[in-house]
């Protein structure tokens, strides 16, 4: 049923300065990476994308940048406080392909470290690239070693790892590798410019898109993508390559809660 | 043979289904796609003047038999609109959902839509709106006819005006809707409103605590509601609330209704609910050597 359930928060994980994890105990069924949850703290209600998948000790996670009132609210709970949370929704990562390069651009790295760690254990190689602005927001690089992928750092002011944008270190990594599926998450305009690099290389290609939710459970239309109307809810908001091709609103603009359209 | 197409005021429709105001429809994309999905019309969200964000999440839960929401009529505002009007494929006939404070504004905002629409529905009947819109004025039969009047005034096109069932005697305001000009009748709105509780917390899971009830436990209610309307009056009446196979269809035949509309079964079915609906429509009758679905409006009257 479409309700919230309301869990305790089980542990709590600082990722970075502005970045924490919530863990909870919860019966992992159909949980995959790349589906998300609407996470209820009993005053409002946002889509999160699972960081954090753990079908052996039933537990699952969360991942939050704080960057506004919301976020800030959950970000100010403790271990054992409350929180509502509806799900798993969407349609998540599919997990094929032999050797796999995972792009993460920022809070996006949340659904790919859940998606690097499921593959990696099912003996895929997995490579990922963790974007950030700076050395202190380098997101997961600990569970993605441990999970036995291959890491390759980036950050904008070369602090750490490669000095770029994600998408130039893809570039490079690209040429230099053979792989046969790409998935990312960040934020769109590195997604749009990856997308237009994989079908240069003729790669399939998964990426997860965010849009403006509210019900979360395919009704009320606000999610829907131009021009075929697919909801990032339910169709999405993993779509592979040849679906982003349709979806021609992306990388150049969002709708807000009213529906009034934002170039990107 | 059988035939699924209908006339609705002088509309013609490749099959009595219509998407219900509300449920997608706030963009030219998810309209289109219903229309590609094989509905006989669609209506668009309800759209008023300005823009308008709605309540703040959580805005919908699931309840048994249904949903409870309170969106709280967001929307772009009807300039926004008309561009996304403007991208409909014109493949089916479309209906604007309106809504306003006052006769004034209604008529306004159906001035400027007129020409990119088949029909106008007015949604006088939203159990969770804000500022005097919505029910507050589908539960006064004064203001309702005001509003139909000035609206019917301004346009050519057919009025459909929406009705809220959450009143004592539907009958009352259907009559002051039908006498004021409307052209079609559409019930039911949302039902209540209603309201959920988390038990472990004790909040209203609703940020605006209540909202309309929809989904298959209306339908009984609804099936009532355009029974009893349907004795009462002579335009046509749009069947709404709990639709989800074509069984519940031939029931809203049967009470009155001329065709129906569908929207929270979309949650169950998918958008593929409009083609098995007509096709179990079309076995249904071609099985009871129904030749129309004309045939088959107000059968449980006699």
């Amino acid at each position: 049923m479409h309700a919230p359930t309301v869990v305790k928060i089980k542990r709590i994980t600082e990722e970075s300065p502005t970045v924490k994890t919530f863990i909870f105990d919860w019966k992992v069924e159909n949980e995959i990476p790349g589906n998300f949850m609407m996470l209820w703290n009993f005053n409002d209600e946002k889509p999160m994308s699972l960081s954090l998948v753990d079908p052996v000790k039933n537990e699952i996670g969360i991942s939050i940048r704080n960057v506004g009132e919301f976020t800030d609210q959950v970000h100010k709970l403790n271990v054992g406080d409350k929180l509502g949370l509806r799900g798993p929704y969407g349609r998540g990562f599919h997990i094929a392909g032999s050797k796999i390069l995972a792009v993460g651009g920022g809070i996006g790295m949340a659904p790919i470290v859940a998606f690097s760690e499921e593959a990696s254990k099912i003996g895929i190689e997995v490579h990922v690239i963790s974007a950030a602005s700076t050395m202190n927001e380098v997101l997961f690089s600990d569970r993605i070693q441990r999970s036995g992928a291959k890491l390759l750092t980036c950050t904008d002011d070369g602090s750490q790892g490669f000095c770029g944008f994600g998408t130039d270190l893809a570039e490079k990594t690209l040429l230099e590798n053979d792989y046969n599926m790409v998935v990312s998450c960040g934020p769109e305009i590195m997604m749009k410019k990856l997308f237009e690099m994989v079908e240069r290389f003729k790669l399939p290609a998964q990426f997860s898109l965010e849009r403006y939710m509210k019900c979360g459970m395919g009704l009320c239309g606000q999610c829907c993508v131009d021009d075929l109307g697919w909801r990032v809810c339910v169709e999405g908001p993993v779509f592979w390559t040849d679906e982003l091709r349709m979806i021609t609103e992306f990388g150049q603009y969002k709708r807000d809660a009213s529906g009034v359209k934002h170039n990107l | 043979m059988t035939i699924v197409e209908i006339e609705l005021c002088g509309i013609k429709m490749k099959n009595p289904t219509m998407l219900a105001a509300g449920i997608l429809g706030s963009t030219a994309a998810s309209l289109n796609w219903a229309a590609r999905s094989g509905a006989g019309a669609v209506v668009t969200k309800s759209f008023g003047m300005n823009p308008n964000k709605g309540y703040a999440n959580p805005t919908t839960v699931e309840v048994t038999g249904g949903v409870i929401n309170a969106i709280g009529l967001s929307n772009p505002g009807v300039n926004n609109f008309k561009v996304e009007l403007e991208k409909l494929n014109k493949s089916v006939p479309a209906i604007a959902s309106l809504y306003g404070a006052n006769p004034e504004e209604f008529s306004e905002i159906a001035a400027r839509v007129e020409g990119l629409v088949d029909a106008l529905e007015l949604n006088v009947s939203c159990p969770h709106a804000m500022g005097g819109c919505g029910s507050a004025i589908g539960q006064d039969p004064n203001l309702t006819s005001e509003i139909v009047r000035s609206v019917k005034k301004m346009v050519k096109i057919p009025v459909f005006v929406k009705l809220t069932p959450n009143v004592t005697d539907i009958v009352e305001i259907a009559r002051h809707a039908e006498k004021a000009g409307a052209d079609a009748l559409t019930m039911i709105n949302s039902l209540g409103p209603g309201m959920r509780i988390d038990i472990e917390t004790g909040n209203p899971i609703l940020k605006n605590r209540f909202g309309g009830l929809s989904g298959p436990a209306v339908k009984p209610v609804a099936i009532r509601c355009v029974f009893d309307v349907f004795e009462s009056v002579e335009v046509p009446i749009i069947g709404v609330g709990g639709i989800r196979d074509y069984k519940d269809v031939i029931e809203f035949l049967y009470a009155g209704a001329s065709c129906v509309q569908i929207g929270t079964s979309i949650m169950y079915e998918g958008m593929e609910i409009f083609e098995k609906i007509v096709f179990g429509l079309e076995r249904f009758m071609n099985e009871m050597d129904y030749e129309t679905v004309e045939e088959m409006v107000g059968i449980a009257h006699k």
